[in-house]
């Protein structure tokens, strides 16, 4: 794991990426931290990392596009599979590697709230918080841009479908409040959220019938629990949205309350990720 | 070393490797050959574990490449067909980041980068970007890659396409170097390849090994079969009365050349026995001159394109 990580973290700041992505994240926040805190005459810090979290959409591809695309692409993932490395050291470590990039503009921009100190009176237990929220947001971004650069060969592909799904879990929140709360509109959507979510895995693992098996059992079940007890289904789409967002939580991480929940959250959604990259992989071992 | 048992391998309706079974044996060179499409790269994924197969089992050095896969791989160095090399590295970082995954102790990293790097003549380049090196260099980066942590099974993918004759010369000298104190399996469209630098080959048609034995022993085995070329003048009834006459041979072909009256004869013998002299007097008692008598030997080459053309057509037919 240490020598993927190595080499990986390496690969970053020999090329440009690494460089990017640091300057892309450091130039945003100081632009925001200005407008906001300097010329807006506020010391909340956190409010300008609220501001500039959508650059992620854009500085997480740059970092995830080509991690196993260009692998795929260049044969080189077949050293990895000869080598006596098990698959989830491989992902580990190139994840870590982007993990520890992503670290390397956090720390320089956790130098801001100290420079805010000379004007006014941050609260900077409330600004590090947000920051670290911040670092864990962009963190969890990163396990999906890898999965999904982890199911393609080309590294455009990787970036674009990155952006898109960045994209809408930027705009869940009020993508979902323009639904209608109706129960019948809940249940659709959530019947095409699992239909959805059946597919990926189905791609993931080719097994037609446990797919459709337990999608169909699924799809059922919600349909038993919408007949006896609609009430829950009124809203229940955007609520269950609402609580697999990544950047509400990020949001709610703002408002100066350290809340384990959320942080769980975020580790469960990199720990699945992660699982879900290395199935991938292996899946490419069994191609049938 | 090696232990493959029934190895098949389905892609879908398609079967690239159809039950192949054969032992590798320690300390020498082998050679996988056969036409483009074969099955040799999806054998050799298989045997490294870069590949599931879907049915059968590999064993490597005792252990099984599939429920003991971090053991059995490490006692293989792999070249795949594309050599895997990161094009953003210099061969001297490369080659540290795999004996790193490698996990080979750090007291000998000095070394075997040294060894390989001169065995594989990339010692001036090894502060270069692999992005700048020729496909001949990239191609002894990767085999140097595949020396790393001194395995005792080096298996090497078309180790020679696409190098220039004389690199051809040199990775072949390399490889029989080699094949000194490591067993090396090598793969090859190329037969005079296989045949300069192995000791025992391994052939596979469509998925299935059609013969697998020393260089030696795949020779003896079609010498049997060796024909006896003829030229004689004379009119057709007396040479065909006379050829029909020989005991021990059975003609296979007879025609007249572009010289009137000469006719091409081929005879093989039906039990291996030396026919010459018994030409010679038959055609002399019968005073009909015997311009040339030619003994036509079978090479491994010969053997191997009827091999693999006739494989070609029982396929067709199914």
């Amino acid at each position: 794991m240490m020598a993927v990580f190595k080499r990986e973290f390496g690969a970053y700041f020999k090329g440009i990426p690494g460089y990017l992505f640091t300057a892309f994240l450091v130039l945003f926040t100081g632009v925001y931290v200005m407008v906001n805190n300097l010329s807006g005459y506020t010391a909340s810090f956190e409010y300008s990392l609220k501001a500039v979290s959508f650059i992620y959409m854009v500085a997480v591809p740059v970092l995830t596009m080509r991690s196993l695309a260009e692998e795929k692409k260049q044969k080189t993932d077949q050293l990895l599979y000869a080598l006596p490395l098990r698959m989830s050291s491989v992902v580990l470590g190139k994840y870590l590697a982007m993990a520890a990039v992503l670290l390397v503009p956090c720390v320089i921009i956790g130098t801001y709230p100290l420079i805010l100190c000379a004007w006014g009176n941050v609260n900077l237990l409330m600004a590090y918080n947000g920051l670290f929220a911040f670092f864990l947001l962009g963190a969890a971004l990163l396990s999906v841009g890898l999965f999904i650069s982890s199911m393609t060969e080309n590294q455009v592909a990787s970036a674009v479908i990155t952006l898109l799904v960045l994209l809408i879990l930027y705009l869940l929140n009020d993508l979902v409040s323009y639904m209608s709360p109706m129960s019948r509109a809940s249940f659709i959507a959530l019947t095409v959220a699992i239909v959805l979510a059946f597919l990926l895995i189905y791609l993931l693992t080719k097994s037609l019938a446990v797919c459709a098996g337990l999608g169909v059992l699924s799809i059922a079940g919600l349909y038993v629990y919408y007949r006896l007890e609609p009430l829950p289904f009124f809203g229940g789409f955007a609520n269950v949205m609402r609580r697999l967002g990544l950047f509400d939580r990020f949001y709610a991480q703002l408002n100066g309350v350290f809340d384990v929940k959320h942080m769980v959250y975020f580790l469960s959604v990199i720990v699945l990720f992660l699982f879900l990259t290395v199935q991938s992989l292996q899946k490419r071992r069994w191609a049938e | 070393m090696i232990r493959v048992s029934h190895l098949t391998k389905r892609y879908g309706a398609h079967t690239a490797v159809n039950d192949l079974s054969f032992h590798i044996e320690k300390g020498a060179v082998y050679g996988f050959l056969g036409p483009n499409g074969a099955g040799k790269s999806t054998t050799m994924n298989i045997l490294t574990g870069c590949l599931s197969a879907t049915e059968g089992e590999v064993f490597i050095a005792g252990h099984d490449i599939q429920l003991k896969p971090m053991e059995a791989k490490r006692h293989i160095g792999y070249l795949p067909e594309i050599p895997p090399v990161y094009a953003d590295m210099t061969p001297a970082e490369y080659l540290k980041f795999v004996l790193e995954a490698k996990r080979v102790p750090r007291s000998e990293h000095q070394k075997q980068l040294a060894d390989a790097m001169a065995k594989t003549g990339i010692t001036y380049m090894k502060n270069r970007l692999i992005r700048n090196l020729s496909k001949g260099y990239r191609q002894r980066v990767g085999i140097a890659q595949a020396l790393m942590g001194n395995p005792e099974i080096i298996i090497l993918d078309e180790p020679t396409v696409g190098l220039d004759p004389v690199q051809i010369i040199e990775i072949r000298e390399l490889i029989r170097e080699l094949g000194r104190d490591h067993t090396v399996i090598l793969s090859s469209h190329i037969l005079s390849e296989v045949e300069s630098v192995c000791d025992s080959l391994l052939i596979i048609v469509n998925g299935k090994l059609l013969a697998a034995d020393t260089k030696e022993n795949l020779t003896r085995r079609f010498a049997g079969e060796s024909k006896l070329h003829l030229l004689i003048r004379g009119d057709e009834e007396n040479v065909r009365g006379i050829l029909n006459g020989i005991a021990g041979a059975v003609c296979i072909r007879m025609e007249e050349t572009e010289e009137t009256g000469v006719w091409h004869a081929v005879l093989i013998a039906k039990e291996c026995a030396d026919l010459r002299e018994n030409v010679f007097t038959a055609f002399a008692s019968a005073a009909l001159p015997l311009l040339e008598m030619r003994t036509e030997k079978p090479t491994l080459e010969q053997m191997y394109l009827e091999m693999t053309t006739m494989a070609g057509r029982e396929e067709q037919r199914v």
